[in-house]
């Protein structure tokens, strides 16, 4: 909201929730919110009957992973290790990097400043342990700094809870009347070994102190920031037409992810402008490769499209989706496998007329006949329900939607003897049925009728499938209407 | 026989929902073990529906596209005859587009040969002009065979099929039904037809593939 310009001013009391079991349940809050007694954890009903004016709107947690994660190496400018820790916090790993910037102190002011530039508040704390960090930046003072000889003594005056305990173990020591660190630490250690002997290591004190105060090893497993892999031409003339230039780019890309024994799935060509304008062509594939011909292919009748201006003076070709993707051996005759042709031609197919033209019939569980078969993207993989083994008669085509017929002679029991469907009189002269299918109660709404479906013959021999929704005194609507959904052979 | 030959045939639809068409495509293309690309135009979708799979019996499976432009109908099918691991090309084209000229048949045709895979194009709504299609059929319902269990009921299917233009066999037709218990095509001759009755229509040739 900040981002966008609409934040809500300070003073009003606003939160952020998240589906809970019974009902949207508190995820954050601002200050406001806060002070007017709204914590994390309730449910939004009844913080509104506390407060009416409380603003809601829904959090993001995935949204908000991402972000952390994108900060996390945003925050390497400081030193080299950083890490996730939870949900809201970052620890950096600053061993000789704080002189850099003028001493610790300086550097915890040089975070803080950067961080608000952002529009984010933070609570910094430097200590030689993770734990005690934690602690310290969550319970302690502003910008606590801990020497590495004082962390038992800085440490000493937090409650329990700054040992990264869980709920149930903070509140079982709250009874036991251990409510600061120091009290863990002056009870003599066998009796809490005895108690919390099968605890795990979030829930067990004594763990969880012996991490604070270093005597537990703790180590930072920096993830290393993937270079992205990416084939670049820069054109001393500007032009107009970047075809040609496509497949000398694949052919490095696919040399790049060679080195590596890694394929791409997808594929985003940038094309640069003079006059700055830039457009992204992208391609995808359906198993990973590194085939320099077959991805210089998916861009064919893709770059036409593209307003050359004043011409483009730089090309960037960036694989995405890279998967590893080991040596194949091929047959003899140098031909890939049958598979490998098929996966070539669902990308091509999919590159030029779209993810959602190319796609494959997959039977589900399902006995309603439209939810029996569904259609997903041919560059997914898919998986088959099992087939019923005895199978019902079925019709070689279903419409997409049922269309309506309009009955011109109808029987008591059976099908229509006349109707009519697409302006024309049928007739029909055989039939078999009914086949009852009801509606699937754990999906469709409540009051759906079921379905009486009969296989018709018409005069001329055209063999539809009809069905009547519902039943004169089913109570769901008035008179069952007619409809015709396919079509035998 | 002409209907199991690798190479490009059309096939008109005598009523456009009529769906033996398709019955008598997928019956040619029975013993197939491999994928087969299936591609429709919108107009075809909406007014003959899609394949339904719980009655399409191709083990390979189904890769199907669906375009709105016929002339990305041809592009498809021409894509997908260029591919070894495909078992079949189906396309449906509505109507009597001007994208589907000679030309275009004669593309199909050629590569449908070269790389020895069947190749049908479904038409509906359409009159039968120029093509360079090497075996030309006209499907139409006829009513079913008897059903055995059932006297009020239909039983398989029977198409009246007529070979019209071929290079390889000679043309005629047929009453032409479909046991669906072993999965054979049944060819019989027209009665009256002194022309059609002479050799090709045999009762029990086998359903080739």
């Amino acid at each position: 909201m900040a981002r966008s310009g609409n934040a809500p001013p300070d003073d009003l009391p606003i939160v952020l929730a998240i589906d809970g079991q019974h009902g949207p349940v508190i995820h954050a809050s601002n200050r406001a919110a806060r002070q007017l007694g709204i914590h994390k954890g309730a449910r939004v009903v009844d913080m509104r009957a506390l407060c009416p004016t409380l603003q809601v709107e829904y959090a993001d947690p995935a949204g908000d992973m991402r972000a952390l994660d994108q900060l996390m190496l945003w925050a390497r400018q400081w030193c080299p290790w950083s890490v996730v820790d939870g949900t809201d916090g970052l620890i950096l790993d600053t061993t000789g990097s704080d002189h850099l910037f003028g001493g610790e102190v300086a550097l915890l002011v040089a975070m803080e400043e950067r961080f608000s530039q952002l529009g984010l508040t933070t609570q910094i704390a430097l200590a030689p342990t993770w734990g005690a960090a934690w602690g310290l930046a969550r319970f302690g003072p502003v910008r606590a700094l801990c020497p590495a000889d004082g962390v038992d003594t800085a440490l000493a005056p937090l409650p329990v809870k700054a040992l990264r305990l869980t709920e149930d173990s903070a509140l079982l020591l709250h009874r036991l009347g251990l409510k600061t660190v120091a009290d863990i630490a002056a009870v003599p250690r066998l009796s809490l070994t005895r108690r919390f002997a099968r605890a795990s290591l979030e829930s067990n004190p004594l763990l969880r102190l012996d991490q604070a105060l270093g005597q537990l090893a703790e180590p930072l497993a920096s993830i290393e920031e993937t270079p992205p892999l990416r084939a670049l031409t820069r054109l001393s003339e500007p032009i107009e037409d970047p075809t040609t230039h496509v497949p000398e780019l694949c052919a490095d890309l696919c040399a790049q992810l060679k080195a590596t024994e890694q394929g791409c799935r997808q594929l985003r060509l940038t094309i640069y402008r003079t006059d700055g304008e830039v457009s992204t062509v992208c391609a995808a594939t359906s198993r990973p490769s590194r085939n320099a011909t077959h991805l210089a292919r998916l861009f064919d009748g893709k770059l036409e499209r593209i307003n050359p201006g004043f011409g483009f003076d730089l090309i960037v070709l960036e694989a995405l989706g890279v998967e590893p993707l080991a040596a194949a051996q091929y047959g003899l005759d140098r031909k890939a496998g049958d598979d490998m042709a098929l996966a070539h031609l669902v990308d091509r197919l999919t590159a030029r007329f779209g993810i959602k033209a190319v796609t494959r019939p997959v039977r589900r569980e399902s006995h309603v006949p439209e939810r029996a078969q569904a259609w997903v993207g041919a560059l997914t993989a898919h998986t088959d329900a099992d087939v019923p083994v005895v199978a019902p008669d079925r019709p070689l085509r279903l419409l997409e939607t049922p269309e309506e017929i309009r009955v011109l002679y109808a029987v008591p029991e059976g099908p229509p003897a006349q109707f009519i469907w697409r302006r024309q009189t049928l007739q029909v002269a055989r039939y078999a049925g009914p086949e009852r299918i009801a509606p699937e109660w754990w999906q469709d709404k409540p009051g759906t009728r079921l379905r009486d479906y009969f296989k018709v013959e018409d005069q001329t021999g055209r063999r539809l499938w009809l069905y009547r929704e519902g039943l004169h005194d089913d109570g769901r609507g008035g008179i069952p209407r007619w409809f015709l959904h396919g079509m035998f052979a | 026989m002409a209907c199991g030959s690798r190479t490009f045939a059309d096939v008109f639809a005598a009523t456009a929902p009529d769906a033996g068409v398709v019955g008598f495509v997928l019956a040619s293309l029975q013993n197939q073990t491999r994928p087969v690309l299936w591609v429709q135009d919108h107009l075809s979708v909406a007014e003959a529906g899609g394949p339904y799979l719980p009655a399409v019996s191709l083990s390979g499976g189904i890769l199907r596209v669906r375009l709105n432009r016929p002339t990305d109908v041809l592009q498809a099918m021409e894509d997908g005859l260029g591919c070894s691991a495909l078992g079949g090309v189906i396309g449906e084209i509505w109507g009597e587009p001007p994208a589907l000229s000679f030309t275009a048949t004669k593309r199909l045709a050629l590569r449908s040969e070269h790389n020895a895979i069947p190749c049908w194009l479904v038409r509906r709504g359409g009159t039968a002009n120029l093509s360079a299609a090497r075996n030309r059929w006209r499907v139409a319902s006829l009513p079913s065979t008897p059903n055995v269990y059932d006297a009020k009921a239909p039983g398989d299917p029977r198409w009246r099929v007529e070979l019209f233009r071929s290079r390889s066999a000679q043309p005629g037709t047929w009453i032409v039904s479909h046991d669906r218990a072993s999965d054979r095509l049944h060819f019989s001759a027209v009665s009256g037809d002194g022309a059609v009755a002479a050799s090709h229509g045999a009762v029990g040739e086998r359903a080739p593939g």
